[in-house]
């Protein structure tokens, strides 16, 4: 492989990876932090693509960034609504809502499935306008994403870190003591969700936008994917503070981008994609159980042995 | 203080598993009140914290605190005004965050987007090292990296923080060693002194009942079958106090660990 070509390489799995990772950092808020694991996560992705194009081409590029943000808000709302007070599970509210999603996402693209974006305004085709003639122009795309995920770090440390932050992850890391707290854990859950939404519903609008088109299934798997790189960052970077731990998720986000770009140069086909991605989630959460359980696996498997003799 | 009015409680009522948990129970506390209760298994002590925090709905009786009516009021919200310990110390700190994180959430000032600031720090830090089991040294420290004894001094710390209108002690030393056990009902007087809060302790050991506070009580079957305090009860020995409940209980005591502990 030469040079120039992983070079360029190197830059697709950065910008995929930094793209994707704002989905990866909304389950860091959601997963990692609120404790729930939002299945809704795929809708919400597309319904932000889908927003994001239709407000792109209807000319507004910039608006279109904030109308997918907020569609992602609503988004997240009706996933807290369902689990904190109508007494639907957790994980079945973020299943139904991600199925209701499926229909809502079509009926926002105008009853198509797919969506061009070819000779749209978007914020990518505005950074690169004004970058034409300077060093800096290929690189529009990674420049727009580095601004929008450090500007979401940025947004998370700060939250994570005021009273209404530290509720959030005080309702995920002890549900007991929030009960017989003033804590509200109904209302931190509804906040913690609508703002993890936000960040998946930019994410899928900046993916679409990046690559100039919008596909009903642009969005699916992401929770396995951003699971995944949320797992690999926890393993770079899991232990200190919230921006070192924010930093780590973006970092997993890239290296799971970059594993991929690299297995797809040797002939890895494309569509399997998801199946790496749910190997790495399973590798990812069962290797420390079963590590914990080797020596008993372990001291059975000897003792049965010995029985035999 | 606090003023229960003939409150009631019966789980799984009509089916074989009922169990009348509180039945008609009456309690006054005057401001500044230290109560200690003891009683059997099943005697309703946790059931009758349960109700005053509003864990559940009682069904019958009224509920009032610092002159509030809170009978209907959310569990949440009658939070603000109630410090509650278990019996277990994992169950009031938050684990994964750090000690000075736990301790700006209890003390809960400013509005939703306030950060910790420097003298929000300087304060818990002198907060900790009255306790003087070296927290202030650990501050940034994850919460689960501490002993059990430590997380319930901890505990006791962030429930007292901003001075509650009744603190609910529920057996608070119980899962501790002796000599932990101790520290900490020790931290617990040199608090509730200080800031003369209205406490009530559930505690399956005789001594400390007759010991802390300054009011016993003893419950059994949903009532509470003795009340003292004042001069009869500084002269109340450890075995009047058994016999007071075989009186007033018409049986023995059958709480198993009190049985053991004395």
């Amino acid at each position: 492989m030469s040079i120039p070509v992983m070079l360029s390489l190197g830059q697709t799995a950065l910008e995929l990876g930094l793209i994707c990772s704002l989905t990866v950092l909304a389950l860091f808020l959601s997963y990692t932090m609120l404790n729930v694991c939002d299945l809704s996560t795929d809708g919400c992705f597309t319904l932000g693509a889908a927003v994001g194009a239709i407000v792109a081409i209807s000319g507004h590029p910039f608006l279109s960034i904030l109308a997918a943000m907020g569609a992602g808000i609503c988004s997240g709302f009706i996933t807290a609504l369902l689990q904190t007070r109508m007494g639907i599970d957790s994980l079945l509210s973020g299943i139904i809502v991600n199925t209701a999603l499926y229909s809502v996402n079509i009926a926002v693209m105008g009853g198509s499935s797919l969506l061009n974006m070819n000779k749209t305004e978007t914020v990518f085709t505005v950074v690169k306008s004004a970058l034409e003639n300077t060093p800096l122009k290929s690189y529009y795309i990674l420049i727009v994403a580095v601004l929008a995920v450090a500007l979401v770090i940025a947004f998370l440390v700060f939250f994570l870190n005021t009273r209404l932050g530290l509720a959030i992850r005080a309702t995920g890391n002890n549900p007991d003591m929030v009960k017989s707290s003033s804590i509200n854990p109904i209302f931190t859950t509804t906040v913690g969700l609508c703002v993890s939404n936000a960040f998946t519903g930019l994410s899928g609008c900046l993916l679409a936008q990046s690559q100039k088109s919008v596909d009903i299934n642009i969005g699916q798997g992401m929770v396995t994917i951003a699971l995944a790189s949320l797992l690999i960052g926890g393993t770079v970077l899991g232990k200190g503070s919230i921006l070192v731990r924010a930093i780590g998720v973006v970092l997993g986000s890239f290296i799971f981008r970059l594993v991929y770009t690299i297995a797809l140069r040797f002939h890895m086909p494309a569509f399997m994609l998801k199946l790496v991605s749910s190997v790495i989630v399973i590798l990812a959460i069962s290797v420390p159980y079963l590590k914990k359980q080797w020596p008993m696996i372990k001291r059975r498997f000897l003792y049965r042995g010995k029985e035999e003799r | 203080m606090l003023k229960i009015s003939n409150i009631s409680k019966t789980f799984n009522p009509g089916t074989a598993n009922e169990k009348q948990a509180i039945t008609g129970l009456t309690l006054h506390l005057k401001p500044g009140d230290f109560a200690t209760i003891i009683g059997s298994n099943g005697a309703g002590k946790s059931t009758l914290f349960n109700a005053i925090c509003g864990d559940f709905l009682t069904d019958g009786g009224r509920i009032e605190l610092d002159g509030r009516d809170i009978t209907f009021v959310p569990q949440h919200v009658r939070a603000r005004i109630i410090g509650r310990l278990y019996q277990d110390p994992m169950r009031g700190s938050a684990p994964g965050m750090t000690i000075e994180e736990n301790l700006a959430l209890a003390a809960g000032s400013g509005g939703w987007l306030s950060h910790m600031t420097r003298k929000d720090k300087k304060k818990f830090q002198e907060q900790l090292s009255r306790l003087g089991i070296g927290l202030e040294d650990r501050m940034t420290q994850p919460v689960g990296l501490l002993s059990g004894g430590q997380r319930q001094a901890l505990t006791l710390l962030m429930a007292t923080m901003v001075p509650p209108k009744i603190l609910l002690l529920d057996e608070h030393t119980a899962a501790l060693d002796p000599a932990t056990a101790e520290k900490v009902l020790q931290i617990t007087k040199e608090i509730v002194d200080e800031h003369k809060i209205t406490t009530l302790m559930v505690t399956h050991n005789m001594q400390n009942a007759l010991d802390m506070g300054n009011r016993t009580l003893m419950m059994d079957d949903g009532r509470i079958v003795y009340d003292v305090e004042g001069a009869e009860r500084a002269s109340l020995t450890v075995e009047d106090l058994m016999e007071k409940f075989r009186v007033g209980a018409g049986k023995k005591l059958d709480n198993d660990r009190i049985l053991l502990s004395n």
